[in-house]
């Protein structure tokens, strides 16, 4: 029986040993590609970065050098129309939910379809976009591209506003309001200022998130081989010409793609961490 | 005057005449300085409605995308729906010319989605395969294993692969894992499990199926394991501390205190990924072969619902070939809410009423 007793112990031993082991190869075998990615990236992307990648338009085919001067600034260009119309939409029905509606029915169903669309693929975003304003417009522009990103921005933001907002704790609303202050400015100027670090942060994820989609503009802004900041005229877009040169059976063009990631990449970061610097200190420090 | 004085013998005369004339003056319209400044700016109750209404009209704005979305797809997709029906699901033509059979033929006009269905079920539901165990073993590993210090950056570092777009994901799988399987997953895969059918050496680029299912599982991996990591931290620490103090080694603890009680979350998070899986686009563009087939072998290749939609929309000519295209992405749409509301559901049906924050 002890020799049993002691086998069973034993065992138990090894497959918690085991389970461990397993538990860390996973937790391996997940950063690994990440470190592939970023390497390869930085390898690739590098030794094609060069000032030409900033100043110039793409190169007819055939021809070296080239870059993406126009892709970076139609990339601005969208994402500050997407930031335009996705930012206040979800700031404010994530005001709703927090402060208006916390705990009806309507507010219940406003966050689950918020969630719900969350997950809505972006490739659908585009085909939206593209029914509601490239169809009736007869052609593809600028700023259906923005509009199928700012629809993207909108539920996200909305979410982490509202979860910002539940963090800032009642007191503080009352007071304002005890100081006769109406309340819509107390919640803009009081309870919003309050939680606004995290609120910053979530329109940040949300923003890095757009900037990156390539899918939604394939078919809305479509893509532009030279300069164009008008509106109404398809534009280029960083995402979307690394797509381009990828597909494209010339090395040049491959390493240029390579380098637009680690461009795209670094500003994406660059962007996230800014934020996340600025208002992880001075007066901006709240509730988050 | 000097009666009122004497009636008041303690006050001085400098200081007395304002309480006195306070009542004299008393005239009803007169009020104290705070209500005075908050009547000056007027009612606030008119500038109350209109920001509750504003801020209303922007949530219920979430409502109108859903089905501006909706309305949108499914009356450009109505010359499709009128020609094929239901069939355009399920139907498989046969090419007159080849005796083989098709599918998508914009030439020809007849349009089958149910290469596209195969494609997206089968890298997706590879992809869970592959995904759903590592991202398990990360959350297990970083909410109950890891050492304290370690906790923070590597839940940042999964978030990290979560932030990465969607179309490095694609460029990395085309230039870097593409050549990889190639060279050396594929043979060993064709070699020892050719036997099943499954793998098959008919197809020598290393796109297909296989690519993109390795591929989709690095991108769904952190929403799992995020949301994962979430449940198992609302599972209560006495549930925990019940098992260890029935002498439970540290797995059987993980295994009946903590994994047993958020199963039913877990189920959400792994749906959660499928319907990050479904519509993914660029990356599976980008490796998926998009030749409109069915093959029984993974590393054959595919096409997709999504990358269908991304690689032939710009070049569609015919009304029908476009509509067709939007058919598929309101499938993909219709699709995509199910799966994310039931995953929402089952989320939500295990963290509500538990601690926001834990550890």
């Amino acid at each position: 029986m002890p020799q049993e007793h002691q086998f069973r112990t034993r065992l138990r031993w090894l497959v918690d040993k085991a389970a461990t082991s397993l538990a860390v190869t996973a937790t391996i075998l997940v950063i690994l590609p990440l470190g592939a990615i970023f390497v390869y990236l930085i390898i690739k992307g590098a030794s094609s970065l060069n000032v030409d990648f900033f100043t110039k338009i793409p190169a007819p085919v055939g021809e070296a050098g080239g870059g993406m001067a126009n892709a970076i600034v139609g990339s601005v260009a969208l994402l500050a129309l997407a930031s335009l119309i996705g930012v206040p939409i979800g700031i404010g029905g994530g005001i709703y939910l927090a402060e208006f509606g916390r705990g009806t029915k309507l507010a219940n169903a406003i966050r689950f379809t918020a969630d719900v669309l969350n997950g809505v693929p972006s490739i659908v975003m585009g085909l939206a976009a593209y029914a509601l304003i490239v169809v009736p417009q007869h052609h593809f522009s600028a700023f259906a591209g923005g509009v199928a990103l700012g629809i993207m921005m909108v539920p996200t933001i909305c979410r982490t506003t509202e979860e910002m907002l539940l963090m800032v704790p009642h007191n503080v609303r009352e007071a304002a309001l005890g100081l006769g202050v109406p309340n819509w400015r107390a919640v803009l100027s009081i309870t919003v200022k309050t939680a606004s670090p995290g609120i910053i942060t979530g329109c940040m994820l949300a923003f890095a998130r757009v900037a990156g989609e390539t899918a939604p503009l394939i078919f809305t802004a479509l893509g532009n081989d030279f300069w164009s900041t008008s509106l109404k005229e398809p534009i280029a877009a960083l995402p979307l010409q690394i797509w381009i040169y990828a597909q494209s059976p010339y090395d040049e063009w491959h390493r240029l793609a390579w380098a637009g990631a680690l461009v795209l990449i670094v500003l994406i970061v660059l962007a996230v961490s800014l934020v996340r610097f600025v208002t992880s200190r001075g007066v901006l420090k709240g509730a988050s | 005057m000097p009666e009122i004085r004497i009636s008041q013998p303690q006050s001085q005369p400098e200081v007395d005449p304002i309480p006195q004339q306070a009542p004299a003056d008393a005239v009803p319209q007169e009020h104290s300085a705070i209500r005075r400044h908050l009547l000056g700016r007027g009612n606030s109750a008119i500038a109350d409605g209109i920001f509750k209404v504003l801020m209303a009209l922007c949530a219920l704005s979430i409502f109108a995308i859903v089905v501006l979305i909706a309305a949108e797809l499914i009356q450009r997709s109505q010359l499709s729906w009128h020609a094929f029906g239901f069939k355009f699901f399920y139907k498989t033509y046969i090419d007159p010319t080849t005796g083989l059979p098709s599918y998508w033929d914009p030439v020809n006009n007849y349009f089958s989605a149910l290469p596209f269905v195969y494609g997206t079920l089968v890298s997706s539901f590879l992809s869970l395969l592959l995904a759903v165990p590592l991202a398990v073993g990360v959350a297990v590993f970083i909410t109950e294993m890891c050492p304290e210090f370690l906790r923070a950056p590597l839940a940042f570092l999964t978030e990290l692969l979560a932030a990465i777009p969607s179309i490095i994901y694609g460029l990395w799988a085309f230039f870097v894992l593409v050549p990889l399987l190639r060279e050396y997953v594929n043979p060993v895969l064709i070699k020892g499990l050719g036997w099943t059918g499954l793998f098959d050496d008919t197809n020598p680029t290393g796109l297909g199926y296989f690519a993109s299912g390795v591929i989709l599982a690095v991108m769904i991996l952190p929403i799992i394991s995020s949301l994962t990591r979430e449940v198992m931290t609302a599972v209560p620490h006495s549930q925990r501390e019940a098992v260890l103090a029935m002498g439970a080694t540290r797995w059987e603890m993980i295994r009946m205190g903590v994994l047993r009680n958020a199963r039913v979350g877990i189920v959400g998070a792994i749906i959660l990924g499928l319907g990050r899986a479904l519509g993914e686009t660029m990356a599976v563009t980008m490796v998926i072969g998009n030749t409109p087939q069915i093959s029984r072998s993974l590393l054959a290749t595919g096409s997709s619902m999504a990358s269908v939609i991304a690689n032939e929309f710009t070049e569609a000519v015919s009304d029908m070939h476009l509509s067709a295209l939007i058919e598929i992405g309101l499938a993909l749409f219709i699709v995509t809410i199910i799966v994310n509301a039931t995953a929402r559901l089952l989320v939500w049906a295990v963290t509500r009423g538990a601690p926001t924050t834990q550890h």
